[in-house]
């Protein structure tokens, strides 16, 4: 049945070449605004606090700071009113949510997120992959193992 | 008004192309079924009963089985009549899909069940607005006065009280219908629609089309197509 809806949400997902980024990088959403006729491009920069929702209803959510009041924009993942978004800063966070974020002012926040460089990045999901990819290896020898061992309990 | 049988599947929203998110609600609509056609000189008005969902014969009560057995239709689950001013485009038999009836823009009337609340205080079933929570209050969520003294006496007929609340037939009218998925039998109705998901619902052409308030609401999404895989701006 939820098949059926989920091939719906396939259906009208639109296909989006957004560069990879997550909770805490720093990013420019150029956002298409429609003021009477005329329409115009709006970047709107800031760091990720949120990611939520998946497929179509996925939403993010970019806080920045601007004269020393907090401005959270949520934008809706598939819109197509966004044009294109830039990763300006990769941070480095603990926390999926960065909530905390809005108890901090100015410096202060900037200072909880490390940034990292792209390089330093793409080094670290690397060491990641390949971490994975033992962990899978050692486990499927293991079972590999474990049922040899069954067979040969089988035949004695 | 003309109308097929569907069943609710969910809710989700889609993107408009001017990038406005439409939540909707899809619909499976089966390949339906003509099984009588009513007409004037026979049954004194003008009607096609319709059906959908195949049953086992075990199923199906005897009586109905006669039924579905003179008019030439495999026995189905779900029965419904709608009133036709042209019955004799119909024949008994006859495939109903989803393309022959409905197309996008249309407005719609959804018939269903709503879903069963049981037994329901007033500030949920009739909205009442109860009473604070603090400040020296012995009751909070409680009905109140119901009536006045010995004039008249009793409690008025109709007077909104607890009780029953839902699994009764809600119609919602005049729903507009985002885009079909002719070859999947899929429909997507913008808003939400009465019951739970795989609830039976009756899809009927909107009786109140031809209000202008209707025609300005189909008028407002007209040329706005939903956004489909792959032709992103």
């Amino acid at each position: 049945m939820s098949s059926l809806i989920d091939e719906v949400k396939a259906r009208y997902t639109p296909k989006k070449d957004y560069p990879d980024f997550k909770v805490g990088d720093t990013v420019k959403v150029h956002y298409r605004i429609k003021e009477g006729d005329k329409e115009r491009i709006q970047a709107f920069e800031g760091v990720v606090i949120r990611i939520r929702g998946g497929a179509l209803d996925k939403t993010f959510t970019v806080r920045k700071e601007s004269y020393g009041v907090g401005i959270e924009r949520i934008f809706p993942y598939y819109s197509p009113n966004i044009e294109k978004i830039e990763v300006v800063k990769i941070g480095k966070v603990r926390r999926a949510k960065l909530y905390y974020l809005r108890e901090l002012k100015g410096k202060e926040a900037q200072r909880k997120i490390k940034e990292i460089k792209k390089w330093e990045y793409e080094a670290m999901q690397r060491k990641k992959e390949e971490a994975r990819r033992e962990r899978e290896e050692k486990a499927k020898a293991e079972q590999e193992q474990t049922a040899q061992e069954e067979t040969h309990q089988d035949t004695e | 008004m003309l109308g097929v049988i569907g069943r609710k599947l969910g809710m989700t929203q889609v993107f408009l192309e001017d990038g406005t998110a439409v939540p909707v609600t899809v619909i499976e609509v089966p390949t339906n079924y003509v099984v009588q056609v009513k007409t004037e000189e026979t049954d004194g008005y003008n009607a096609i009963q319709v059906g959908a969902f195949p049953a086992k014969e075990k199923n199906v009560s005897k009586p109905l089985l006669k039924h579905f057995e003179k008019h030439g239709v495999k026995p189905l689950k779900v029965l419904k009549e709608f009133r036709v001013d042209n019955p004799g485009d119909f024949k008994e038999g006859q495939e109903l899909n989803l393309a022959d009836v409905f197309e996008p823009g249309d407005v719609v009337d959804v018939v269903g069940k709503s879903k069963g609340r049981g037994f329901t205080g007033t500030m949920k079933r009739w909205d009442f607005g109860g009473f604070p929570k603090s400040h020296g209050h012995r009751y909070h969520r409680a009905v109140g006065a119901i009536g006045n003294r010995t004039d008249p006496g009793r409690v008025w007929k109709g007077k909104k009280m607890a009780g029953h609340y839902g699994n009764e037939t809600v119609r919602i009218q005049a729903v507009l219908v985002v885009d079909t998925i002719p070859e999947k039998g899929l429909l997507l109705l913008k808003g939400s629609v009465p019951g739970a998901p795989k609830g039976v619902l009756y899809l009927e052409k909107s009786r109140i089309s031809y209000r202008k308030k209707i025609k300005l609401k189909q008028d407002r999404f007209k040329n706005l197509a939903p956004v489909l895989k792959g032709d992103a701006s």
